[in-house]
Order: structure tokens, then sequence, then C-alpha cells
């Protein structure tokens, strides 16, 4: 049977500053991290014929083409959701390589979401997708919006608190994803929050829902992030060492948004276990064979629930494993989110997790993990979702 | 409401559709449905045109006990919505009916640090227009 199996790499990598508001269009953010990624690849634009963005992603394939001057594609696509979408995109381009309808393919992810950038669609484009919500509510949204339940942090905190309930997991816990975090990010010179933070800080941050406090919650950044990627074959010729991708893996299964079909099927076999059964199948490896693990952290405890759905540690015992210093570059077994994550080096929905991911690979991350071959990247494991695994 | 000129924010409000509207027009008579599918009896919520056992498109709507235990909650301090923000902090919850499906919803009558995951809750009917009644639950014995 074929698979996507060493089939494809990422050779290039882009990213603009990251900030809190960069006074620039969301369609110039992502032409500036695509002609980096590009620039890194070796590549000139007129090489790319293949493009694979988030459906929900403002920038088309159309503003992308005529702006950075592709001439042609022969390949795009978009993958559902938002955070759920980071690494299909991934998935996509790599089968897209390996059956030849693409040579160089273009994933990547523009928002400005910036905590100045967020009042609405001025004229840099963004705004927060919960303050759009519409007077009058189409099917999707009428069974929890008119009870108040709006934003993500109000949804993912039903899902933590029931986590809290059944396993004993606190928001010390919490806490403790956000400081070993925070102290990579400080390592980090791209990082939007640079200045460590301590558990009591965390414990006297304001709740926004509880259980989530404020420093459980990912930053609102402004930029954006993007890679270039070819078949194995053409990756030899790269200007960086290649990041291989050994496999990747998409789930859909219940969605958390509807808070009630989600509970229905309780993370049995869905999601981010799902995902890890494919991944791990498909790669011939297991959790200890991974060096660094890029999780998707819109908020803190999403690493916990992360770090049971990949199989580091069983169901419930997230908690005590973060309290044992498994996660903290350098000494933890399991450096996670090794540039600060969403929580302290940007939101940029995921996408700059991959990056990390292909630093790790490299060598050049500002935590890096020695000789590090293997790198996890996951998207949120609650949506529709997907993971990588990327080898040197 | 076409002729309210209030400044107060909105709020957002649900339109019912043709595979729903048991379901809001259940509320509006204070009685609280979940659709059955008509070929193998299966009860679901939130509503949907098609039992996702047997993929048959007929249904009726069962009346709900309206009882439950309350499954997971938040309180929600803020940012969220205006009209939200307004009565922050208030909780969001979700129920497991004793018919085994689950809602969002919010607890009334009880405090926030009297809410308890087990705790039961029946179901009470909020009329927050002429013509839309939202269902919350408050806490039973």
């Amino acid at each position: 049977m074929t698979s996507i199996r060493d089939r494809a790499a990422i050779i290039g990598i882009g990213q603009t500053e990251f900030s809190k508001q960069l006074g620039v269009t969301e369609h110039r953010v992502a032409c500036e991290a695509i002609a980096a990624a590009i620039a890194d690849a070796g590549l000139a634009p007129r090489d790319i014929d293949g493009i694979v963005r988030y459906d929900i992603e403002t920038n088309t394939e159309l503003a992308i083409i005529y702006s950075l001057g592709i001439p042609h594609l022969r390949f795009f696509a978009g993958v559902t959701s938002g955070g759920g979408a980071v690494c299909g995109t991934i998935v996509l381009a790599a089968m897209a390589v390996a059956t030849g309808q693409a040579n160089n393919v273009v994933c990547f992810r523009a928002r400005n979401r910036g905590k100045r950038s967020v009042s609405g669609s001025g004229k840099f484009g963004g705004g927060r997708p919960w303050e759009k919500t519409p007077p009058l509510l189409p099917d999707f949204y009428q069974y929890h919006i008119p009870f108040g339940l709006v934003t993500p942090a109000q949804e993912m905190a039903l899902i933590y608190r029931r986590h809290m309930h059944e396993y004993g997991t606190t928001t010390e816990h919490f806490g403790m994803v956000a400081v070993a975090q925070r102290t990579h990010a400080s390592r980090n010179p791209r990082a939007v929050m640079r200045q460590p933070i301590s558990l009591a800080d965390h414990q006297r941050s304001r709740w926004i829902a509880e259980p989530l406090r404020l420093l459980d919650c990912c930053l609102e950044t402004d930029g954006a992030c993007a890679v270039v990627v070819t078949s194995a074959e053409r990756a030899r010729d790269a200007r960086h060492p290649p990041a291989y991708i050994l496999a990747g893996a998409q789930a859909e299964g219940p969605i958390h948004i509807q808070m009630a079909d989600y509970f229905q099927h309780w993370r049995e076999e869905t999601g981010g276990r799902a995902v890890a059964k494919q991944l791990y199948g498909m790669a011939g490896v297991g959790p200890g064979d991974i060096d660094a693990a890029m999780f998707y952290d819109h908020f803190s405890p999403a690493v916990l629930l992360s770090l049971e759905d990949y199989g580091f540690c069983a169901r419930g015992e997230s908690g005590p494993f973060v309290a044992a210093g498994h996660i903290a570059w350098p000494n933890g077994s399991l450096p996670v989110n090794t540039h600060g994550g969403s929580l302290s080096e940007a939101f940029i929905h995921g996408y700059n997790h991959i990056l990390e991911g292909v630093r790790q690979i490299r060598g050049t991350s500002s935590c890096q993990v020695p000789d590090a071959e293997l790198a996890l990247v996951t998207s949120s494991n609650t949506d529709p979702t997907g993971a990588i695994i990327l080898r040197r | 409401m076409s002729d309210d000129t209030s400044d107060q924010p909105r709020l957002p409000l649900p339109v019912p559709n043709a595979d729903n509207q048991g379901f809001w027009d259940g509320c509006r008579q204070h009685e609280l449905r979940l659709q059955r599918c008509r070929a193998c009896g299966r009860l679901r919520h939130p509503p949907r045109p098609m039992c996702a056992r047997c993929n048959a498109l007929e249904y009726d709507w069962a009346r709900s006990s309206g009882r439950g235990t309350l499954f997971t909650f938040s309180i929600v301090h803020g940012p969220t919505l205006p009209v939200f923000q307004a009565r922050a902090p208030y909780n969001v919850a979700v129920i497991e009916l004793d018919e085994g499906q689950f809602i969002v919803s919010n607890i009334v009558d009880c405090p926030a640090e009297a809410l308890r995951i087990g705790m039961r809750v029946a179901v009470v009917f909020d009329d927050v227009t002429d013509t839309v009644s939202l269902p919350k639950f408050r806490p039973a014995a």
C-alpha cells in the first residue's frame, strides 16, 4: 500500500515579525511570509505550483499568486477548521507532491488577531471571529450562543472542567504548562512575550472562563507563517537540511463547538487519539521515540490533553507528568513548544508550531534538543484535527 | 422587535429551520423535545435531518423528562459578547439529560459556589422574546 511516509519534506520556512499590531493588512503578512519561505527553500515564485490554506483563511489562492507573481497553480486546496487545520495542510501538500500533482507546494496561515487589531475589520483586516456573531443565528450556533457560550475559551473551559472532575487535574497543572512555555519563549527573540512568569503569577491572573485564567490563554497576534513542501527527491538539493515528513494524519470526529455532540462521544477513539494511532502506525515509531513535541495550545490545558492523546502518559496522568518536569527544556524527557507556543511566542493559529518543528530538525531552535531526530507537531485536538512527524 | 429602538445590545436569537422547528416550537410551549427517529426510535439532540444510526429521514418529537445531571460548567468572566458581558460572571453548562442526550444551557436559581458536577437539575423556560423561549435548568431534588 502506498502512503505519504517519507515521500515529502519541508524545505523552506518563512514568517513575518509577530506583534500585537503590525499595522499592515492580512494580505501583506501572507505575502511576506510566503516570499520568505520560498527564498528559504532556495526557490523562486515561478517554481511554486501548489497552495494549501485553511478554508477560513482570508487570503485566497488568487490573492497570493497575483501578488507573488506565481504564474500558475496545478494544485490548490483548503483544510476545514481553524486550529484543527494546521497539520492537515502538510498532509495534503505531501499527498500532492508524492503523487506528482504538484512539485512545490506553499502552505501558510496569515491573520491579524493582535490586541490592537481585534476591534473589527478595519483597514488591516482581522478581528475575532466571535465578535462578528450575527444577531440571528444559523442552525449550527442556535444551541449554544443564546446561552452565552460564545468564545473558544468558554467552550474549552467546559472540556477542561470535566477533565479536572474525572482525573483530579488542577489549575496549578495548567499553570505549569504556561510557566514552562514562557521559560522557553524567554530565549526566543521572535517571541512576543519573553518575560518569565511564575506559578504564582499564573494563579493571580484574572479569570477568563473558569477554570481558565488569563495566563492559560493564547496570545492574540498579527503575523503569518508559511512553509514550502516538496518531494523527498527534490529535497536533497535544498539550501537547508530537509525536514522529511515521516508521517501525517487527520481525523474528524465530533466537534467541540457543538458541545452536546462532543460529549456524546467523550474522547474515546476520535480526535487526537485517532490521529495518534494512524500517525504512529504509518511512522513505525512510538511516543518514546519523539524528541520534541509542538502541541496546539490555544489554552494551556490543551497540552495536557494532547500528552494523553498522543500516548506520552496515561489518560488522566498529564497533570503529574507536567509537574514532574517532563515538558520543560532542556532537562525534560519531552520538551514541548520549545518556541513558547501560542501562549508565549505568537498565536498564528498553530502554524508557528510547524516552523518550530522544522527548526528542531534543522538544529536551529533557541531551545534546541541535542541531535533531535523526530519532532511531533499537532493541530488543535478537539476540532477536526491532525498531526505530523518530521524527521531529520 | 422591529420597533425596539434601544441601544441595548441584543441577545442573538435562533432562526428555526425545517429540521429544528419542532424543538423551538416545543420550547415556546414550555416543553423540552428531543428528535426521535421513526424508523429505529433513537433519540437525538441537537436536531438534524437524519438519524445517525439508521439514516432514516423520518422523525417525530418526543417530550423529554426535562431532568438530568450537570455534566460540566464554566463561570464566564469575559471577554464575551456585550449582551452577555453585562451579566458576567455567569455560568454556562452542559447537562446530561436522563434520556442520555447532552444539552448546553445555563443553571438558574443557583449561586456559582453551589454548582457541582453531578447535581440534579430540571428544565425551566425563559421567554426571552415574544416568539423565542430558551430551555434553562435549575437545581432539582
